[in-house]
């Protein structure tokens, strides 16, 4: 192994769902679960990488110090981060960095949400500068406004229909329905999904993902660290690449929030799109390719936005998702097991926590605990996540 | 909210600067002094081209039509700070795209004009069309939004049969 591998020495989450408790109880269930997985205690640790969370008052927007405290004060450094949907894998890129520039050994990455009912809406108050503001006020631009336009681009220029979108859906409550973190444990019917009420045409009500509360984190080590304490690091999963890269100039795709795209006028769109980039980020870095792959963790914030993630992670070529999805390549049992948890479609997002679950699902896959929906002899698998502001991230884990 | 009898009228746009309200209206946008890129909403200071140090946007006219690069239709009501009409209307929405200034623009389409009646690629233009409407200090007032409506004969046509 590398010595610039991280290893994942635990794991642990709390149930996703709508419980409306304090977001800080949900965190130490997992923060406990992941240190007693990890086989070390808190004490043990130095680092403590707390994912922000902004709807949570004074404590939410420090999440490191909030976590470090609820624990107890142990002396241990702390960072926050905040990348929107990516600051769980903000925060573990921090807890990585700290360890390999040396500074610390022994790190937890941390991420809990309490989440509002219905659309998410921006911060209150009247603020006429802020774009994230003005599209609800002057558009009405919801978050599934964004997520249905980039799935009418897939129906008017690759030819996907509305049962493709619900096949991702059925295929991912499948999934999910044996995953103990879950909140939506039901299989779904194609019939289901085709009969819930459109929101933001054309995605219906099942396409789109709820928002939830519930809290993942994680114990990440030196190798040095893990070699002592275990001796020997075959079959223990190690983080081979974490991606966190922005676009680059011009972003010609339009993303939340934002009125309009940057501009080609002067200088041409890049090769790469900002999702593409921010795969491919992780695969160099790994040495890695899509093919080395064996399942992905993708952010399906609506069920055509995963067949988006397919082609971004170059698992099939543009245009071509849908049929990737028809074939079963995606599905557990097949080629590549695309959200083999469940995915967002039947988590629902809890923000901060997010990227941080992926990671344990990946985790848990390649040391084959994932009970009902193992992916047999994974030895590689890829997150994928984006958020608002040119936020996003890519992890690569393997054996 | 109660209207004044007098029958006046006054409109305004529900934000400061960024398209105009004339006969044939379009967007404000800005460019850059220096490289000429552009950019919209409008806004001063910093060039947003990496290879560009200029720190003059200037104010600028964007074109009035461009094709949809897609589309949807909200059914149901955005939260706040959108003033839902009651009962809520269904409408769509469409990101056009502006070929000279190569930029993609979001914005509604006007009320009526719904999400099987758009495609992407297909002809757009600028107008302008009331966000919601308030007395302000005694005055009836409409706050206006700009919108993109399918343009050329064929579109107009369409709308026309359909109403």
């Amino acid at each position: 192994m590398s010595d610039r591998d991280l290893v994942v020495l635990g794991v642990g989450m709390h149930p996703w769902g709508k419980w409306g408790r304090d977001f800080t109880e949900y965190g130490m269930v997992a923060a406990r679960a992941a240190l007693k997985d990890a086989g070390i205690e808190w004490k043990d640790v130095e680092y403590v990488a707390g994912a922000d969370t902004i709807r949570n008052g004074y404590p939410g927007f420090i999440a490191g110090s909030t976590f470090a405290q609820k624990l107890g004060w142990n002396g241990a450094s702390i960072s926050s981060s905040y990348a929107a949907c990516a600051s769980g894998a903000h925060s573990l890129q921090s807890a990585r960095a700290s360890i390999l520039a040396g500074f610390c050994d022994v790190a937890m990455v941390i991420g809990a949400d309490t989440t509002p009912k219905g659309f998410f809406a921006p911060v209150g108050g009247e603020r006429k500068t802020d774009p994230d503001w003005l599209r609800f006020h002057l558009l009405g631009a919801t978050n599934p406004v964004y997520f249905a336009m980039f799935a009418r681009r897939r129906m008017d220029l690759y030819g996907a229909t509305a049962e493709d979108f619900a096949q991702v859906k059925v295929k991912n409550s499948r999934h999910g329905v044996h995953n103990p973190y879950a909140r939506f444990r039901k299989e779904n019917a194609i019939e289901d999904v085709l009969n819930s009420p459109i929101v933001s045409d054309p995605l219906r009500l099942l396409d789109i993902c709820a928002t939830s509360d519930g809290a993942a984190a994680m114990i990440v080590t030196s190798r040095a660290y893990a070699e002592k304490k275990l001796g020997s690091l075959n079959g223990i999963p190690r983080i081979r690449a974490v991606s966190t890269v922005t676009p680059t100039y011009p972003q010609t795709i339009l993303e939340l929030p934002d009125f309009a795209t940057d501009s080609t006028a002067v200088v041409a769109a890049p090769a790469r799109g900002f999702k593409d980039s921010l795969c491919w980020a992780a695969f160099e870095e790994a040495g890695m390719s899509p093919s080395d792959m064996n399942m992905a963790e993708v952010y399906d914030l609506s069920t055509a936005l995963e067949l988006d993630w397919y082609e971004h992670l170059g698992l099939c070529a543009p245009g071509e998702a849908e049929g990737l999805l028809r074939s079963g390549a995606t599905t557990i049992g097949g080629r590549v097991p695309v959200n083999p948890s469940g995915g967002l479609s039947c988590f629902g997002e809890a923000i901060p926590a997010q990227a941080i679950a992926q990671v344990c699902e990946l985790t848990w896959q390649l040391r084959g605990q994932a009970q009902g929906r193992q992916v047999e002899g994974a030895k590689a698998g890829i997150t994928a996540n984006q958020g608002l502001f040119g936020n996003g991230s890519a992890v690569i884990v393997s054996v | 909210m109660s209207i004044p009898a007098t029958g006046q009228v006054v409109r305004v746009p529900a934000v400061e600067g960024w398209f105009t309200l004339d006969h044939e209206p379009h967007l404000i946008g800005c460019r850059c002094a220096t490289c000429g890129t552009f950019v919209f909403p409008p806004r001063s200071g910093a060039c947003p081209n990496p290879n560009c140090d200029g720190e003059n946007m200037v104010s600028t006219p964007l074109s009035r039509v461009g094709t949809v690069w897609s589309y949807t239709e909200n059914r149901y009501a955005p939260p706040a700070p959108y003033r839902a009409a009651e009962p809520f209307e269904p409408y769509a929405l469409a990101a056009v795209q502006l070929e000279k200034e190569g930029i993609i623009v979001l914005g509604q389409v006007p009320k009526g004009i719904m999400a099987a009646d758009l495609k992407v690629g297909m002809p757009m233009q600028l107008e302008t069309d009331v966000l919601y409407r308030e007395v302000v200090d005694g005055v009836d007032t409409e706050f206006m939004v700009y919108v993109w409506a399918p343009a050329g004969p064929t579109a107009a046509e369409s709308i026309r049969d359909r109403s």
